[in-house]
């Protein structure tokens, strides 16, 4: 029960002044930009698009700052201004085999079409602390001396990266879409190729639920439950994900294959008979490759599970997978064993918008609440001690 | 700013079936997507005095719902929301120009609806191409910049002899 209590006003124009001044912090430094939180913050700024389900790096920077970093809080902010602004359509599913691609790995295959790309990543990193950072560093090494994964590649000379806009790579007219490059096949396809694996549910033309437009409701389908984990708490999925690999809901993954880059997003725009360009995005997107079962009708094969999230966060879309395979159970005969399989727990819970908001209201007035608790057990202790037999009871007690 | 020599490209400008004409334009929206706010009003000034024009739609903020697919192939799902402007102009006696650009940058997506509505005018095809020229270099570099450093991280396994034989 909540009960409107006045009151306070001054007090609570004061903590916002001081939660202002708060962030602000030390006045005598320099206040932090919001080209510096997207560029230098940027997997922050990533787990604020994805989890606030807003692909806006300057508002996602502009909520990291409003916030004082508290991440939660953040997409709290991008949740509640999404709802500011008016939906002009879906985009055109994106092409992840199209992705410009930074980064991209597979655990399963060692050489496969593409190679191992390792891109930006913290792996291989000792996880020392760079001291270096702590003062004012001097510019970042070049990814191109070959100084960085220590394979000592030699004669790799790229030379100064040209200021004048001026490159020793002549620029080509580039095709559609200003992606030149020639697609990295996905590791299942190559899997897919022999049948080895279970093919992708196929698209039958149905507009997907939408979360955002209709409250969750079971059962919940995959298009619906990965809506939910693609914008769910990274922490809650990589717990749950964990959990399947201890063996609650074993699902006996690989890592089959983990991109990450562009894609280009384009709208179909009614007006003009076509899907306009509208830029591109960051993603990064996993392909878990699970153990097999085969039934009556199907033949032994490896399954799947699949994550895609916005940024760079490879922690968020191998959770995602996992959790996704796991969610798979009845449709792949397994046994219910555990919560990872559990689509009302894990797609109720996986919120965390939500979740803080239930959790947090509890510091919320309830004095009327507890004012009649309060009663309740000064009753019941009254009647307890004025019954007869009370004696006994005490006996018993000790 | 250097400025660019007038270039012919008469695989462009030489469109003239509606399909063609279609890709074409929709390769000069993917530009204005990437291209900045400066570089799309630089490319517009080129063409002042600009004919009248009317705002058919004002620059607005929205939504979009970005869509993936299940297993990157499959039955789609919705991702998440991306924020896009969109604009539409018209010019005095000529195309309406429409821009849909991911972002909010009501500025930028005027200029690109002003370049859109140029573009349709196919005696300023070219000269709406050619200002663009800057933004497909710049592209050009910093993708292959990109892609090389990105190349820089791929790993050369070495096999090593182990066993007798």
């Amino acid at each position: 029960m909540y009960v409107a209590v006045k009151g306070g006003e001054a007090a609570i124009r004061n903590a916002h002044a001081l939660l202002a001044k708060k962030r602000r912090g030390e006045e005598s430094v320099p206040e932090i930009g919001l080209d510096q939180i997207a560029g230098q913050l940027s997997l922050a700024v990533d787990r604020v698009m994805a989890e606030g389900s807003l692909y806006d790096r300057e508002l996602a920077a502009l909520a990291i700052k409003q916030a004082r970093g508290d991440l939660i809080e953040a997409i709290f902010l991008a949740r509640a201004f999404r709802t500011t602004l008016p939906r002009f359509g879906a985009s055109v599913p994106v092409d992840t085999g199209a992705m410009r691609i930074e980064r991209r790995i597979s655990a399963t295959f060692k050489d496969l079409p593409g190679g191992q790309v390792l891109g930006p990543t913290f792996d291989y990193t000792h996880r020392l602390m760079d001291e270096r950072l702590a003062t004012k560093a001097e510019g970042a090494p070049s990814p191109l001396a070959g100084e960085g994964w220590g394979e000592g590649e030699e004669g790799r000379e790229f030379g100064a990266v040209p200021t004048d806009g001026s490159h020793p790579s002549p620029p080509a007219p580039l095709p559609q879409g200003e992606r030149g490059e020639t697609p990295m096949p996905r590791v299942t396809d190559l899997l897919g190729g022999e049948g080895l694996i279970e093919p992708s549910p196929a698209d039958d033309g149905t507009p997907p639920r939408d979360l955002t437009r209709e409250p969750l409701s079971f059962p919940a389908d995959r298009p619906l439950r990965l809506q939910a984990l693609a914008r769910g708490d990274e922490g809650f999925l990589l717990a749950l994900g964990y959990s399947t690999q201890r063996g609650y809901a074993r699902t006996h993954p690989f890592v089959g294959e983990i991109r990450f880059g562009t894609v280009e997003v384009s709208l179909p725009v009614e007006e003009l008979g076509f899907a306009v360009p509208l830029g591109d995005i960051s993603v990064t997107e996993c392909q878990s490759v699970n153990q097999f079962k085969g039934s009556a009708t199907e033949p032994p094969q490896f399954t799947r599970g699949y994550g895609l999230v916005f940024g760079q966060s490879e922690r968020k879309a191998m959770s995602m997978a996992l959790v996704d395979r796991a969610l798979r159970f009845k449709e792949l005969g397994e046994e219910k064993s555990a919560p990872a399989q559990d689509e009302e727990f894990v797609l109720s819970h996986c919120d965390n918008v939500q979740a803080t908001g239930f959790v947090e209201h509890l510091k919320l007035p309830h004095y009327v609440d507890f004012q009649a608790e309060l009663d309740l057990i000064r009753r019941m202790r009254a009647e307890a001690e004025t019954a007869p037999g009370t004696e006994d009871m005490k006996e018993a007690a000790e | 700013m250097r400025s660019e020599p007038p270039r012919t490209e008469p695989q462009i400008a030489a469109v003239a079936d509606p399909a063609a004409e279609q890709t074409a334009r929709e390769v000069m929206m993917g530009l204005y997507a990437r291209a900045t706010r400066a570089e799309l009003q630089a490319a517009v000034e080129r063409f002042q005095p600009l004919p009248q024009l009317k705002k058919l739609r004002p620059a607005e903020a929205g939504l979009i719902m970005v869509q993936g697919r299940t297993g990157g192939d499959g039955a789609p799902f919705n991702l998440g929301e991306a924020t896009v402007t969109r604009a539409a102009v018209q010019l005095a006696g000529g195309a309406t120009g429409v821009s849909y650009l991911l972002g909010r940058d009501p500025a930028k997506a005027e200029a690109a609806a002003i370049l859109d509505a140029l573009w349709q005018d196919s005696a300023l095809r070219l000269a709406v191409t050619d200002a663009l020229t800057p933004v497909r270099r710049r592209l050009a570099v910093e993708a292959a910049i990109a892609a090389e450093e990105t190349e820089a991280t791929k790993v050369n396994f070495f096999t090593m002899a182990r066993g007798e034989d």
